[in-house]
Formats: C-alpha cells, sequence, structure tokens
C-alpha cells in the first residue's frame, strides 16, 4: 500500500509537467482541432522568458524582488507565447482552416524556424521584437473611437507600429547593454535556478515531494480553474464553445469567429508559455527543449479525448503514473512473487527507455478499445 | 480538358526526360564519387517519398512514421552484411556483441545468415507491421491528424526500442555496412557502390511505374474516393480499411526499400533514421515536389536533399530557416507543389502574361479535370 | 511583415556570424607563406550537440591560428599555412559518415579533426578505414576500439573512470559504500558502467542499481525513486549522463534530498568546468568530477591555454577536458607532420608515435596504441564552478583495450608491430 502510494504521488509528480505541457494543446487542438506542432517551441519561448526575467530580475534594481521573479515571468511567459501564438495564427493557420494535416506540416516548418531563431539571435533582440509585437498590436485597441472610425485609421496604425518598432528597438539595445549575456546568440543551453524558497522538499503523508514540483501542481492547477472559469463565465469562453459546437450557426448568429479563433489559439499558446515556466525549473533551457515534450503532449490529449479537459487531467496523470510503475519496477514490488516470466518481462521494461516504449504501445493499445479516449465528446459528430 | 495546355506540358515532359535520362546515364562518369554516392542515396530516398506520395498524396493518410518502415529495410540489410561478414570475430557474431558480452546470437538474427531471405525480408517485413499497424488503425476509424499522432508515437516506441536495445542490436550506435563484405569486395568499395547505384536507379524506376500502374486503374480510383470523401466510399460498399491496410503495407515496402539502399550506400543504420524530424522531412519532399503526381516525389526528395547537403555544407545553421520556411511557403502559397503547379494553369498565366504565348480567349473558364494528371 | 524581415535580418546576422567563422581562420595572421594545407574540421554546429561541439571547433581554430602565427608548418624550409574547411555533422551519425566522404574525397583533405559522441565516430570508422585516411578524435570515451587510421587524444577509461572508482570507494567521504549507476542510453554510459561494475566486485563493493535515460529525455523522476530505494542512507552514485540531461538530474536530486550533506556523492565523467557554469555550482558543489585537464592546473602552460582561449573567444569563456584534447591534437598533429617531412597520411601516422607535447595538462606523449599517456585529477566542484583538485595521478598510461572489461581482459594493441596490430592477447 506504501508503495502505491509512493507510485501515485511520483506519477503526480510526473504528470503535473505533462499536465501543464498538454493543458494548451487540448484547448488549440481540442476545440479548434489544429495540430500545433510548434507547441513545444512556444513553450520553448516561455522557458526562455523564464531566464531572460531571471537576467533582469539580478539587475540591482530589481534584485530586491528577485524571488519573486518566477510569479512575474510565469505572466511574461503567457504573454510572450500568446503574442507569438497571435501572429501565427494570423499569419499562416488562419490560411489552413479545414486542412489539418497542411497545418500540421505548416507548423512543423514554424517550429524549425523558431527553433533556430533562438539559436542564432540574441535573446535580447528576440525580446525587443516581441515588445514591439506586442506594442504595435496592442497600441490600435487603445485608440479613441474617433480615431478608429476615421479613414485615416491606417495612418495611424502605421504610425503606431513605427513607434512600437522604435520601442523594441530600444528596448534590445537597453537589454543588451544591461546584461551582455543576452546580447549575443548562442546555440549553449542555458539555465533557471529556482529562488531558494522554492529548492528543497517537503513532507506529505510520510513522503517527501520536491516543491519545485509542487509548484509545478500548483500553477496547472491555477491554470486548469483559469480555464474553466474562463471558458464557462465569459462571455468570449462562451462564445469558444459555441464556436466549437457548430462554426456556421454562430457566424450566422454575428458571432466573429475570427476573433474567437485568435483568442482560442492565443490562450492555448498563452498556456505553452506558463508550461515552459514550469518545464524550465525542472532542466536546461535549450532550443530543444519543447520538441521532449511534444508527442507526449499529443498522447494526453489524444488518451483524454479531444475537446474535454477532465480527460486530460486524467490521462496525463495516468501517463505519469504508468510511467513510475513500469519505469521504476515497482511492479515487482507491489506482487513479488509473481511468475518468472512475467517478471522478467517487467525487468525488461524496467528501465527509463523500455517504459516509454511500453507505454506509447500500451496507449496505442487502449485506442482500440475507445479509439476517441477516455472521455469522448458526446452528441452527434460530424464525421472528418 | 486543353489542348494547348496538354501540348506544352507533353513538350516539358519531353525536355525533362531527356535531360533526365541523360543526366543519370552520364552521373557515373561525371561526378566525382562522393556526389555520385550522394545521388545515390538520394534516388533511393525517392522510394519512400513514391510512398508516402501513394498514401498521403492518392489516399489522403499522412503518415509520419514512416521512418519505422525505413529503418527496418536498413536494419534487415545491415544484419545480414554484418553476419556475413563475422566469422573472423569471436563465437562467429558480429564484432559489436563482444563489448557487451554477448555470447550467443540473439534468435531473430539468425535467418538474416541467408542473403535469400534478406531480400525478401528487406521489404516484406516493413510491409508487414506496416499492414498490422495500419489494420488497428483503419479498424477503429481513426483518420486524419489522430493517424498522423499515432504514426509519430508508433514512431517513437520503434525509436525507443532500438535506441535502447544495445544488446540486440547495437543501441544508438547502429549497424555499420560500409567494411563489411559482399561477394568477397567490401562494400564501402568503389566497385560495389557503383552497383548499388545502379541498382538504385533501376529499382527507382520499377517502383515508379508499378506505383503508376497501381493508380491507374480501378483501385487507384478507389484510393482517390478515400481521400476525397471515405463514408461515401463505403456506402458504395466498398470497405475502405483493407484498401488503406493493402496502400499502407505497400507503402511500408517501398520505405524498406529504400532504406536498405540507403544504408548500404551510407554505410550505416541507426536508430537516427527514426527520429521525428526525418519522417516529416519525407513528406515535405513529396510536398514541395508535388504530391499525387509520383514524379513529383521523385524530384523532391532528389532536389531537397541535394540542396540539404549544399545548404549545410556553406551555411550550416541557415537550413534549418529555409527548410522551416519550406515548408511554410509549400502548404501556405503552393499546396499542389512545383510539379503540381507546372501541371496547372498557373505557368501558362506566367507566361501569357509577359507575353511568350498568345491567350485564349475562352468565357467562361474551361473546365479542368486536375484528376486526370498523374 | 515585420516578422519576415526581422526573421531575415537575424538569417543575415546568421550566415554572416557563419561566414565569419568560417574564413576568420586566415585573415588574422600574419606574415607570408610558401603555401598552404587545407584539414578539416567536422562537428555538429547543428542539432542537439552543437552546444558541446562548438567549443572543440572554437578550440581548433585557436590551435590552428597560434600556429599559423608562428610560422605555419615547415617542411623541408618550406612554410605551410593551415587552412580549414568547416563540416556541419549536424548531431546526425550518417552525416557524420556522409560529411567525412565529402572532406576526404572531395576536398581530399590530409586529416580531420573531429567528432564528440562515440555513435559518431562509430559512424565515421568505417568511412577512414575503407579510404585509408586519418581522423583525429578529441573525446574521453569508452575504449574498446584501436583503429589504424583513428588517432585518440581524449581518456581511455583507465585514465578517467578506474581512478575516479577507486577514490569513490577508498577515499571520498562515502567510501565502502554502495554504487549506483546513472547514465544517458548510449554506449559510452553503458560501456563505462560495464567496467565500473567489474571494477566495483573487484574492490569488494557492490553495485545495487543501474538506470539509463534515453537521450533528449529529461524526465529523471523515476531515476530518482530508484536511487532513493536503492541507497536509503547516501552512498556513491556515478553519474555518466550527457548534456543537458544533467541540469535536470542535478536540479532535481537537489529537490529530492540526494545531495552531499545526505550522504550522496555523485561522480561525474561528463561534467566539464562548461557544464558546471551552465548547471550552476549551487547545485554540483561538494560532487566530484575526474578529468586530465581542469581549468584550475596550477601551471603557466594551462593558465596560457586558458588566457589565450578567453582573449580569442570572450572574458566569459572556459575551457575544459575536451577543449584541451582538441588543442593537443592540433599540436601534436603538427609535430608529426614536420618530422614526417610530408603530410602523406602513412608518414605522418609512423612520425606521430612518440610524439610528445608540454600541453597545458602536463607532458603527454603518444603511445603505439594512437592514444595518449595522459594525467589524471580528481577534482571536488566548488562553489566559484571550478575543480578543487584534490588527487593528481602520474602520467597514466592509455588501455585501448580495457583489462577490466570482460570481452577484452588480456588484450592490447600495438600499431607499431606488425605482428601484433589492432588487438593482440598480451
Amino acid at each position: 500500500m506504501e508503495l502505491l502510494l509512493d507510485s501515485i504521488f511520483n506519477g503526480i509528480a510526473i504528470g503535473s509537467v505533462l499536465l501543464v505541457a498538454a493543458l494548451g494543446l487540448a484547448i488549440v487542438f481540442g476545440l479548434m482541432g489544429v495540430i500545433n506542432l510548434a507547441h513545444g517551441e512556444l513553450m520553448m519561448l516561455g522557458a526562455y522568458t523564464t531566464y531572460v526575467t531571471q537576467l533582469i530580475f539580478k539587475l540591482p534594481i530589481l534584485k530586491p524582488f528577485y524571488n519573486w521573479y518566477v510569479i512575474i515571468s510565469i505572466f511574461l511567459a503567457f504573454i510572450v507565447s500568446g503574442v507569438v501564438g497571435i501572429i501565427l495564427e494570423k499569419t499562416i493557420i488562419r490560411k489552413l482552416y479545414g486542412s489539418p494535416l497542411e497545418t500540421l506540416l505548416a507548423t512543423w516548418g514554424v517550429s524549425l524556424i523558431l527553433q533556430q531563431f533562438v539559436r542564432s539571435v540574441p535573446l535580447s533582440y528576440g525580446s525587443g521584437l516581441i515588445i514591439s509585437l506586442l506594442i504595435g498590436m496592442v497600441l490600435p485597441l487603445f485608440f479613441p473611437t474617433k480615431i478608429k472610425e476615421s479613414i485615416k485609421f491606417k495612418y495611424y496604425k502605421l504610425a503606431s507600429w513605427s513607434f512600437a518598432t522604435l520601442i523594441g528597438i530600444l528596448s534590445a539595445e537597453l537589454i543588451s547593454s544591461l546584461i551582455s549575456k543576452l546580447g549575443r546568440a548562442s546555440s549553449r543551453n542555458v539555465d533557471v535556478t529556482a529562488p531558494a524558497w522554492m529548492r528543497g522538499q517537503i513532507e506529505i503523508l510520510g513522503n517527501t515531494f520536491p516543491k519545485t514540483r509542487l509548484m509545478i501542481i500548483i500553477i496547472t492547477l491555477i491554470s486548469v480553474i483559469a480555464i474553466i472559469c474562463f471558458l464557462n463565465q465569459s462571455a468570449w469562453g462562451i462564445r469558444i464553445r459555441a464556436v466549437t459546437q457548430n462554426r456556421q450557426m454562430c457566424d450566422c448568429l454575428g458571432i466573429s469567429t475570427e476573433k474567437v479563433d485568435v483568442i482560442t489559439f492565443g490562450i492555448g499558446s498563452g498556456l505553452a508559455g506558463v508550461a515552459g515556466v514550469a518545464v524550465s525549473l525542472l532542466g536546461s533551457v535549450g532550443p530543444n527543449v519543447g520538441g521532449n515534450y511534444i508527442v507526449g503532449c499529443f498522447m494526453v490529449v489524444v488518451l483524454g479525448g479531444v475537446g474535454n479537459l477532465l480527460g486530460t487531467i486524467f490521462a496525463s496523470f495516468g501517463i505519469g503514473i504508468m510511467t513510475d510503475l513500469i519505469g521504476a519496477g515497482r511492479l515487482l514490488n507491489i506482487w513479488p512473487n509473481m511468475p518468472l516470466s512475467l517478471s522478467n518481462t517487467i525487468n525488461f521494461f524496467a528501465t527509463t527507455s523500455m517504459a516509454r516504449v511500453m507505454i506509447f504501445a500500451l496507449i496505442v493499445i487502449f485506442l482500440q478499445f475507445k479509439p476517441s479516449g477516455l472521455f469522448p465528446q458526446k452528441g452527434r459528430m460530424v464525421e472528418s | 480538358m486543353n489542348t494547348k495546355n496538354i501540348k506544352i506540358n507533353g513538350r516539358l515532359k519531353f525536355i525533362f526526360w531527356v535531360l533526365l535520362i541523360a543526366f543519370v546515364v552520364a552521373a557515373p562518369s561525371l561526378l566525382p564519387v562522393f556526389r555520385l554516392n550522394l545521388l545515390g542515396r538520394y534516388l533511393s530516398l525517392a522510394i519512400v517519398a513514391l510512398g508516402v506520395d501513394l498514401i498521403w498524396g492518392f489516399t489522403g493518410l499522412l503518415s509520419l512514421g514512416q521512418g519505422i518502415f525505413f529503418t527496418l529495410g536498413g536494419y534487415c540489410v545491415a544484419m545480414y552484411l554484418q553476419l556475413n561478414s563475422s566469422s573472423e570475430f569471436p563465437n562467429n557474431i558480429p564484432e559489436f556483441f563482444a563489448l557487451y558480452g554477448v555470447k550467443d546470437l540473439p534468435f531473430f538474427w539468425a535467418p538474416f545468415k541467408s542473403l535469400f531471405f534478406t531480400l525478401f525480408a528487406a521489404w516484406l517485413i516493413p510491409a508487414l507491421v506496416a499492414a498490422i499497424l495500419g489494420f488497428l488503425v483503419f479498424r477503429n476509424r481513426i483518420k486524419g491528424v489522430y493517424f498522423s499522432i499515432l504514426t509519430q508515437a508508433s514512431l517513437l516506441v520503434f525509436f525507443n526500442f532500438f535506441n535502447g536495445q544495445q544488446k540486440l542490436i547495437n543501441g544508438t550506435n547502429g549497424l555499420k555496412t560500409d567494411v563489411t563484405q559482399l561477394f568477397g569486395q567490401m562494400v564501402g568499395s568503389e566497385l560495389i557502390q557503383r552497383y548499388f547505384f545502379w541498382i538504385t536507379v533501376f529499382l527507382v524506376i520499377t517502383a515508379w511505374f508499378f506505383s503508376k500502374w497501381l493508380i491507374k486503374g480501378r483501385f487507384g480510383n478507389i484510393l482517390i474516393g478515400i481521400r476525397d470523401d471515405e463514408p461515401r466510399v463505403r456506402f458504395t460498399g466498398y470497405n475502405p480499411v483493407l484498401f488503406k491496410t493493402i496502400i499502407f503495407s505497400i507503402a511500408g515496402a517501398l520505405a524498406g526499400i529504400s532504406g536498405a539502399l540507403y544504408t548500404v550506400q551510407s554505410g550505416i543504420v541507426s536508430p537516427q533514421f527514426m527520429t521525428v524530424p526525418f519522417s516529416i522531412e519525407m513528406v515535405i519532399w513529396v510536398a514541395v515536389g508535388g504530391r499525387g503526381t509520383l514524379l513529383g516525389a521523385i524530384l523532391g526528395a532528389v532536389f531537397i536533399n541535394y540542396a540539404k547537403s549544399l545548404v549545410s555544407e556553406a551555411l550550416p545553421a541557415s537550413w534549418m530557416f529555409i527548410q522551416g520556411g519550406l515548408f511554410i511557403l509549400v502548404v501556405t502559397t503552393l499546396p499542389q507543389g512545383i510539379l503540381g503547379w507546372l501541371y496547372s494553369e498557373s505557368p501558362r498565366n506566367l507566361l501569357q502574361r509577359f507575353g511568350f504565348i498568345r491567350k485564349i480567349k475562352t468565357y467562361p473558364s474551361l473546365e479542368i479535370n486536375k484528376n486526370g494528371e498523374s | 511583415m515585420r516578422i519576415s524581415r526581422r526573421i531575415l535580418a537575424g538569417l543575415a546576422t546568421a550566415s554572416i556570424a557563419t561566414t565569419l567563422t568560417s574564413c576568420g581562420g586566415g585573415s588574422k595572421t600574419s606574415g607570408s607563406f610558401d603555401d598552404s594545407v587545407t584539414v578539416g574540421i567536422l562537428h555538429s554546429l547543428s542539432g542537439t550537440m552543437a552546444i558541446s561541439e562548438s567549443t572543440l571547433v572554437d578550440t581548433e581554430i585557436m590551435a590552428i591560428e597560434e600556429i599559423n602565427a608562428s610560422g605555419g608548418i615547415t617542411i623541408d624550409g618550406k612554410s605551410y599555412k593551415i587552412e580549414y574547411i568547416i563540416e556541419d555533422g549536424a548531431s546526425d551519425w550518417p552525416t557524420f559518415a556522409e560529411k567525412s566522404k565529402k572532406l576526404i574525397d572531395q576536398d581530399k583533405v590530409p586529416v580531420v579533426f573531429g567528432g564528440w559522441t562515440s555513435a559518431s565516430r562509430k559512424a565515421m570508422l568505417p568511412v577512414y578505414e575503407s579510404k585509408d585516411a586519418f581522423l583525429y578524435y578529441p573525446i574521453q570515451y569508452e575504449a574498446q576500439e584501436c583503429s589504424n587510421n583513428i588517432f585518440y587524444t581524449g581518456a581511455t577509461p583507465n585514465q578517467q573512470s578506474e581512478p575516479a572508482t577507486e577514490f569513490m570507494y577508498k577515499r571520498s567521504p562515502a567510501a565502502g559504500g554502495d554504487f549506483f549507476l546513472v547514465g544517458s542510453d548510449y554506449v559510452f554510459p553503458r560501456t563505462s558502467n560495464t567496467i565500473t561494475k567489474a571494477q566495483v566486485k573487484q574492490l569488494g563493493g557492490r553495485v545495487v542499481g543501474e538506470d539509463y535515460l534515453p537521450l533528449g529525455n529529461t524526465e529523471v523522476a523515476p531515476i530518482i525513486s530508484k536511487i532513493k530505494k536503492a541507497l536509503p542512507s547516501g552512498g556513491i552514485i556515478i553519474n555518466t549522463l550527457n548534456g543537458d540531461q544533467n541540469v535536470a538530474f542535478f536540479k532535481q536530486i537537489q529537490d529530492a534530498g540526494i545531495t552531499p550533506s545526505e550522504g550522496y556523492y555523485v561522480m561525474n565523467y561528463s561534467i566539464a568546468e562548461e557544464e558546471i557554469s551552465t548547471i550552476g555550482p549551487e547545485f554540483l558543489e561538494g560532487h566530484y568530477g575526474a578529468w586530465n585537464y581542469m581549468m584550475s592546473i596550477d601551471s603557466p602552460a594551462s593558465k596560457k591555454f586558458a588566457a589565450n582561449f578567453k582573449k580569442r573567444w570572450g572574458s566569459d569563456r572556459v575551457v575544459a577536458d575536451p577543449q584541451e584534447s582538441a588543442y593537443n591534437m592540433v599540436y601534436l598533429w603538427k609535430q608529426a607532420v614536420e618530422d614526417a617531412g610530408t603530410f602523406d597520411d602513412n608518414a605522418v601516422r609512423d612520425a606521430l608515435i612518440g610524439q610528445k607535447f608540454d600541453a597545458p595538462q602536463g607532458p603527454v606523449e603518444v603511445m603505439p596504441n594512437h592514444h595518449l599517456s595522459q594525467t589524471v585529477r580528481i577534482g571536488e566542484i566548488n562553489s566559484e564552478g571550478g575543480f578543487t583538485i584534490l588527487e593528481e595521478t602520474d602520467v597514466v598510461l592509455p588501455q585501448a583495450w580495457n583489462q577490466k572489461h570482460p570481452s577484452s581482459k588480456g588484450f592490447a594493441c600495438d600499431w607499431t608491430d606488425p605482428s601484433k596490430g589492432e588487438k593482440y592477447r598480451l
């Protein structure tokens, strides 16, 4: 029993990372049916944001608040990945709705470019670019209605974009002059160090639990609750759900499906950024950090059932617990007297790499019996 | 059907063919050994691309796991070659086993002592694996992006398995073929490599005609039917599962042949062939060349790989940008690929715009049978 | 529009940067040369291994520039300038083989400096053997290989892991404790651990567990729970994880209470100064490392090497053992060419054996088995991100065939004697 409890604890620890990573995907894939292979790279951007924030908070002025930089970086990462996601949607994905396979290929292209981007462009310029994009996109929203409706609106827009570019360049220069590390391009992996209060472990029910994992669970929980509230309570959330169910009808009713798409994709991407913060606390931050998670995330979403957050939650913890049970060879401890042939098989898979093989294989087998996942979407669905 | 169009396409095709044949015939004497070897390898990749075109271009199944079958084919021949030249090593088993303290040959190696078996296994095993995998997936009517994701997950399963099993198949290091013996000659030698080049050329052409034959008849029509509207095909009384499984396993067989040829010409097969990016690249060769055109798949595979090797020699860092850009560009602006674009009205329009050919005045515009070309 | 322009700008900078690095070598040197010779440099400049391998490219370029600055290579009174072609192995083993073929067949280079991972070397080996070309490989590795066409300047296990295991079992704070072996899932960790297991058994100790993390996977939670189960109250962990997996490992073992203060001591074979600065010394302090070269070696040659590197590539850069090996091999090749009086492979190969070089780590000498005799150092990682050197051996002769590994016990390699060759019984 105690061993099982141990496994559950470990499984939750592993699953929470999967969950936070898959959450954004569950929204983009689950609600929009868009396969975003650049999801991992959006996570990577979030992780790099954490790194940049950490360095900024090491500056003398902000030093007293250093302990809280992780909290700030969660918001920043959401914004950074969200902005990139919105741009992605507006430039590429929008053109490809209705042809998911093409979207898949195009987003793979995006992921390659993003990976190489962080290698060959200094992070300070990357941040400057994001800042100018953010200002450029947000500023026109705050124009008075008179300007918005005037014929010359596009000139105002142009001016605001020029202003944004200027700010972006200035802030890039500022960052590179303040933090020389960020002023150079590097393919080297970088590292995020959690503040002291987030390191170490605490005891729960006689089990020790690493604080960073706890932090990740908290981040995940907050994200899940926020998303559920947003989808169920806010006007836009309701519109998103409506569009998911019947796009044409919504269009007829005057809901701007274009806007809904942008918002959904932006939120999904932003959540990828939040996942990036979580991942950066566990390992190193590099161009490939997202790629390591992407297939696992898809498995979570497929296993959980598309368009269902509850399924995603169950699936990620399920996979987490299985990983621990198989990978750490716990089945042998739980059931010591099993027949020799079975225990040999289990030993064969009781390494981290073989556990992965086993779990993916199990998922593929599981889908034989429940093709639409743990919690299939109910109701009449149009085929394909 | 626009007759002028056919004429132009016909002329284009003819010129293209003359150039291509001239190039292939002259290649061994013109190209330095290194480039010839590259060409041979890229041509062998064209075979897997043909398979991708069959399942994606014609049947609408986007598989991101062709690397599995490709690598399986490669491992088959590599195992034969390793066994064939392991007589001088302890226990008469390939050298690497000693590194992990293995004394007996794992059971599944044994049949690969026979050349005859290997020649069949290299395409039959991938075909069987593809058939099983395909049947399981198609039976449940899993399709579209789910199919893609599942094939990708399967790819990872195979990758992790091959990568982790040092004692069975040498794990990450893979199996080498360059210094092994074939008919008393070293496989890496120029003579044998030249033979492999010709075999590759022959097999590419055979595979191409085979694919053409396959899609020409009723079988091909059903595939296209599945791509365009699967439920309708089912309602008409055909069983899409069967057809999908067959075509998927044919594509698997082609991938196996391709992998075998690629392996003997690269000198190594390793789990690296089963990484996610490589399998996605296969799709992009077809996408760039023109899906549903077969010829486009061959050209795409050869040219993109050549470009890759040239670019990475000059500017290693920029290949990722170029490749990524290519993905986006082709998908968003050139969905039919280069060959598809050439077959369409567009080049004609371009030529008309610059006054090279006279505009035909037709109103309303002629209906063009898009599926007629292949 | 804006993005694409920025991306273009980035692309342009990237390409300018690469062009600069690829032709920066020649322009800096002064003086006139009678002729030039082009060598090949083959490391990963893209993909996962680029992080590590690019430091080797930097070092090799520096060594070549140094040689050029001091007059290049002199053969029969004629001075040759060294030029180089850099090829990208792209962290992909077959690509290494392909690019090797290109360098040998097309560029006709007399020598290739390259490789990092064992898998890349194993992929290149048949190419060099079948074309009788010559590869210089600078990384500490698992040995069990002795090619006539490869020259290995990194440590063999008896020059790194064996002294380290002995130190851990006999003289470390965890002396006499149980061992747990953890590594990435590829050939070096697996072979190295086979040797360690045999050695621990000889020493009278116990190995209570081992696990391998697939390359690219950073979920170390199952391994941690295995360690805690196998070593409930501290012990010795031998770590052969690769690159960024170390970051995840050390961050998470610290959170899980696997620290020196709890009685867990980790001996690392793949963590050098470069990695310490990436992972952060606060996670590594109190653990150990074993290398031939450590930046903290207090000798003029070592200080000069570190200072020159910083001067050439930036003051925040560090040097580490693999770079030192890469540096040595360029110089050793130069010496051998001058001794042989030709660039011809076979003559250089003969001239190479017995070459001595006053390396940053101390004197090294090329042995008949194509490996180097080197000094082994055990260091404790300190809070400044360097090693506090605890022990230093005499010069240790390399064993291409490990004497503790069951498959190679009693074998050795000697290329100077035609009757012995690659593998002969002692």
